[in-house]
């Protein structure tokens, strides 16, 4: 039922990337508990911008829980407190009236803040162009029950290639890495036929491609997958390393 | 300006092929002197990119999105269609053909129809080989399952998340290309203007959204590939950044624009609970295979759904349609929705919304089943609701959700400037007056793996390029109108915001140019957009600078565009005095309230001409003919 509430924010302001940023306190009244996280964001912004003020840059698009558009931490936590959802797919009925929100970017080597809570994440296109593909020409496909795949590989592929590459499982991790990232893909590929041909080039080439974009390394702290809103597992992570193993040792592609 | 569609001759079954016999080729070692501008990295835009870089075009690919991964093809939930007749139930490319003909209320051309069915079966291989992870059978083949407007199960999917997939594979062959140094991306990038110089269209002119900076980009042939403009109505199931922007420039600069009033309201979506509420979400129209919409028989009846017994609800779709059942076409399911609620017989606080009900599948096929088919979309309603679906039924109502109006391209996809192709969405070459479910996946996959390739070097060798730079004089122009309207966007300095504006603008045409429409209604809208529009130019606040990172900016630019393309989208609804699919005028009805054509009168594609900003603009009419269909009044019954 229709309630609402009031809120104090605390929120990461910073014009842009070379300058220092600092925390800024909001009220955020009379907010409906059927609202979304953006949409009580709106909510303040509608409110700055008509008392002259710049309103909080946030992204966002889909506001479904798909694109990977949006994210920040709310109280340190990646995508805020509830498992397996999205900044944007997050409702105020989840907060009690009189709460405290702090909400920062997410916080990363690898991805500079470019204004208040929007960061740079393009290294993960730079990983997925470094093998996240099947090279395979348009026109050049079989028939497509020509190749019969276990329904249980389709299912386990498909839980990895659910990743909306948000960006929350580097914010989450301590040590920033984009494990879980990678092995979605990697996984996604390694478990289709169709994947295998190329899977040591692309273990090794996603991985280095990690590596060089300054991502840390992985030491199983798990927060990624905590903090993952389509709850992709770290099972997929020891599949990465299995295939990059694999790779390491025998392939050509070393 | 002249409409000529150069529909090959030739029986339908083998104009393609002739067409693409008769087409003119690009030598290999030639290809790559050629750039060509994408903007979009949709469906219809990432596959392009891919695909022509494949060929070895030099092309550049163009999104507003921080990754070309988050465009709105991604939320696609349900499926694509292809006519691979894997259950064997009587499937066939010309019944795809003919469904979707159908379905689109016979607005829509025959050719471009019936290739599309045909090149249906080569994208389900494509996405696969690819590595899509298709929904399987136990023995390890492709699932099918069933959409509205069809009798079969002709739909591919992955979960609720097909677009997703799909789109992911196509940006990952984009990706592929990008690293073979091939697709030169441009992500961030949003075109103002279209470039055209010597009547051919030459470029783009783009912000840079980090920096400000206004970027001229020149290229042999330019691909708007930049999706629908369903966010006119403010509420839609779009995603935030969807806009007309694009094509609405183009159509300034000489690009007809088709149909405009062709917009599909989609039946099973989240109900508006708020006068805050961002956006609309949908609920995929796979869940009416086993959902069941219902409401209760008597007006007002407040009890609890699963208080009401069997005897006292009308499943008013099984009963009216006793042959397509709960997969009627959307916009018939959506008007009779809205006529239940309109009698009072709608559900929840608001009386706005209808029962979609799991109770008999679930007790029918196991909540695991439904659970494995629907799972992360119950999850979804759950989140938003806060209601469990597995337990009670979903309330749904209708939403904007498509626009089948686009710039009118001829069968190459060429709009009437020469040079400027329309993909996806963008155009509107397909659907007539109503989409039919799963298809704007596949017509996006169509138009990008398989139609441009094979198009667009018919153009490329078929024409004389003088040397346009980005030092041309037609840039210089085009950048300077787009700078100097950035300037007075900013410079009004009112008290309202820039939502606020598309707020009201989405009401006037909710209300007036939605689910149905009234010449009186539509009158009145065209009054009221232009007052909106003049307090706009006075009253709008956007704040910060035009020289960096500026939301605001972006939105205020997108919603003056859509407060002068609200106009043609009534000025369209007006002259076409009939119903058809989803423009349902009132005035014409049949006795079963479905909607009403006129053959006689108006079996054409309305094209719009832009005259200029003070003048109406000027209807062209591109005849519909139909030699392999009989027209007929549709029957879901
Ligand atoms: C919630 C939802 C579910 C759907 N489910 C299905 C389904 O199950 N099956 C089905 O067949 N269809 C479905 N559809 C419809 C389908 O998803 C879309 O019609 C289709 O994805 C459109 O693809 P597109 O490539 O034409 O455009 P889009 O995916 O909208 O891409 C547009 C691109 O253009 C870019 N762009 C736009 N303007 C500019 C500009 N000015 N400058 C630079 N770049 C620009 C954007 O950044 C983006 O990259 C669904 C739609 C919605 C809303
Ligand atoms: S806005 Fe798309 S995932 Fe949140």
């Amino acid at each position: 039922m229709n309630k609402t509430i009031n809120l104090t924010l605390k929120v990461w302001r910073q014009k842009s990337r070379d300058e220092k940023g600092r925390f800024e306190t909001y009220p955020a009244q009379g907010i409906s508990t059927d609202m979304s996280f953006l949409e009580m964001l709106d909510v303040v912004n509608e409110k700055l911008t008509v008392e002259g003020k710049e309103p909080i840059a946030f992204e966002h698009d889909c506001r479904e829980g798909i694109c990977g558009s949006c994210g920040s931490m709310v109280n340190g936590r990646a995508h805020g407190p509830l498992k397996g959802t999205s900044l944007c797919q997050l409702h105020m009925r989840h907060f009690k009236n009189g709460d405290t929100l702090v909400i920062e970017p997410w916080r990363a080597r690898a991805f500079p803040v470019i204004k208040d809570l929007v960061v740079d994440r393009s290294a993960l296109d730079r990983i997925i162009q470094a093998g996240g593909f099947i090279s395979v020409n348009t026109g050049s496909a079989p028939e497509a029950n020509s190749l019969p795949v276990p329904p249980l590989s389709a299912e386990k592929a498909m839980d990895a290639a659910a990743c909306i590459g948000c960006g929350a499982c580097v914010a989450a991790c301590p040590n920033a890495s984009a494990m879980l990232f990678v092995s979605a893909k990697v996984s996604q590929f390694a478990l289709l036929p169709q994947g295998r041909p190329e899977a040591d080039r692309r273990a090794l080439g996603m991985v280095r491609a990690m590596d060089a974009c300054g991502f840390g390394n992985c030491s199983n702290h798990r927060e990624c997958e905590n903090a993952c809103p389509k709850e992709v597992s770290i099972v997929n992570i020891a599949r990465l390393n299995r295939e990059y193993l694999h790779a390491g040792f025998v392939s050509h592609e070393r | 300006m002249r409409l000529d569609a150069k529909i090959p001759a030739g029986p339908l079954p083998q104009k393609w092929d002739r067409h693409r016999f008769e087409t003119k080729l690009v030598n290999p070692a030639n290809k790559r002197k050629y750039s060509i501008i994408v903007v979009g990295t949709g469906l219809a835009g990432a596959s392009a990119s891919a695909s022509l870089a494949e060929l070895g075009y030099d092309v550049k690919t163009f999104c507003i999105h921080d990754s070309p991964r988050r465009a709105h093809s991604i939320a696609a939930q349900g499926g694509i269609n292809a006519a691979k007749n894997y259950p064997n139930d009587g499937d066939s490319i010309w019944r795809l053909f003919y469904d979707t003909v159908k379905g689109g209320d016979f607005r829509a051309r025959e050719a471009n129809v019936y290739r599309l069915a045909q090149v249906s079966n080569a994208i389900i291989d494509q996405c696969v080989a690819q590595g899509i992870p298709f929904a399987r059978e136990y023995g390890g083949l492709l699932a099918n399952r069933s959409f509205g407007g069809a009798q079969l199960s002709r739909t591919f999917y992955a979960r609720g998340q097909t677009g997703q997939q799909l789109l992911l594979g196509a940006y990952s062959a984009m990706m592929r290309q990008a690293a073979a140094g091939k697709v030169h991306l441009y992500p961030r990038r949003e075109m103002l203007d279209l470039v055209v110089a010597d009547g051919q269209a030459r470029g783009i002119v783009a912000r840079n959204l980090l920096t400000g900076e206004i970027e001229r980009h020149a290229g042999h042939a330019v691909l708007l590939c930049t999706g629908g403009y369903g966010n006119v109505y403010f509420l839609s199931t779009n995603a935030k950044a969807c806009n007309a922007s694009a094509t609405f420039r183009a159509y300034r600069r000489g690009a007809a624009f088709a149909n405009p009033c062709f917009t599909q309201i989609h039946p099973t979506c989240i109900p508006v609970h708020g006068t805050y509420q961002s956006k609309l979400t949908l609920m995929s129209e796979s869940l009416r295979n086993d959902g069941r919409v219902w409401v209760p028989k008597t007006p007002g009846d407040k009890r609890r759904p699963t208080e009401i017994p069997e005897a006292e609800r009308d499943y008013f779709l099984e009963r009216k349609y006793p042959s397509f059942g709960n997969l009627v076409p959307r916009d018939v399911a959506s008007r009779n929705s809205k006529e239940q609620c309109d009698q009072g017989k709608g559900v929840g606080e608001t009386g706005l919304a209808v029962y979609l009900d799991f109770a008999d599948a679930i007790r029918r096929d196991g909540r695991a089943t439904i659970a494995k088919k629907y799972g992360n979309l119950f999850q979804m309603y759950d989140k938003i609701t806060g209601e469990d679906p597995y337990t009670t039924p979903m309330m749904i109502y209708p939403a904007v959700h498509y626009t089948m109006g686009g710039l009118w391209v001829d069968y190459n996809l060429m709009s009437t400037i020469d040079g400027l192709f329309v993909l996806g969405e963008a155009n509107f070459s397909d659907h007539g007056a109503n989409r039919l479910g799963a298809s704007a996946l596949m017509q996006g996959l169509a138009d990008g793996y398989f139609v441009i390739p094979a198009t667009i070097g018919g153009y490329l060798a078929g024409t004389r390029f003088a040397d346009v730079e980005t030092g041309h004089a037609a840039f210089a122009d085009a950048e300077r109108q787009v700078s100097e309207r950035i300037t007075r966007l900013l410079s009004v300095s009112g008290s309202r915001t820039v939502d606020d504006f598309h707020r009201r603008l989405g009401l006037i045409m909710w209300d007036h140019c939605g689910m149905s429409r009234t010449n009186a209604g539509l009158a009145e809208a065209r009054t009221l957009i232009r007052e909106l529009r003049t307090e706009f130019w006075k009253e709008v606040r956007v704040p910060g600078s035009a020289s960096d990172f500026n939301q605001s900016l972006e939105k205020a630019g997108r919603v003056a565009d859509f407060m002068e393309f609200a106009e043609l989208m009534v000025i369209d609804a007006l002259a076409r005095q009939e119903s058809c699919g989803g423009h349902f005028n009132e005035a014409f009805q049949t006795e079963e309230n479905e909607a009403r054509r006129d053959d006689q009168n108006f079996c054409h594609v309305a094209a719009w001409e832009f005259t200029g900003e003070e003048s109406d603009p000027r209807l062209h009419k591109e005849p519909l003919s139909f030699e392999n269909v009989q027209l007929t009044q549709r029957s879901y019954k």
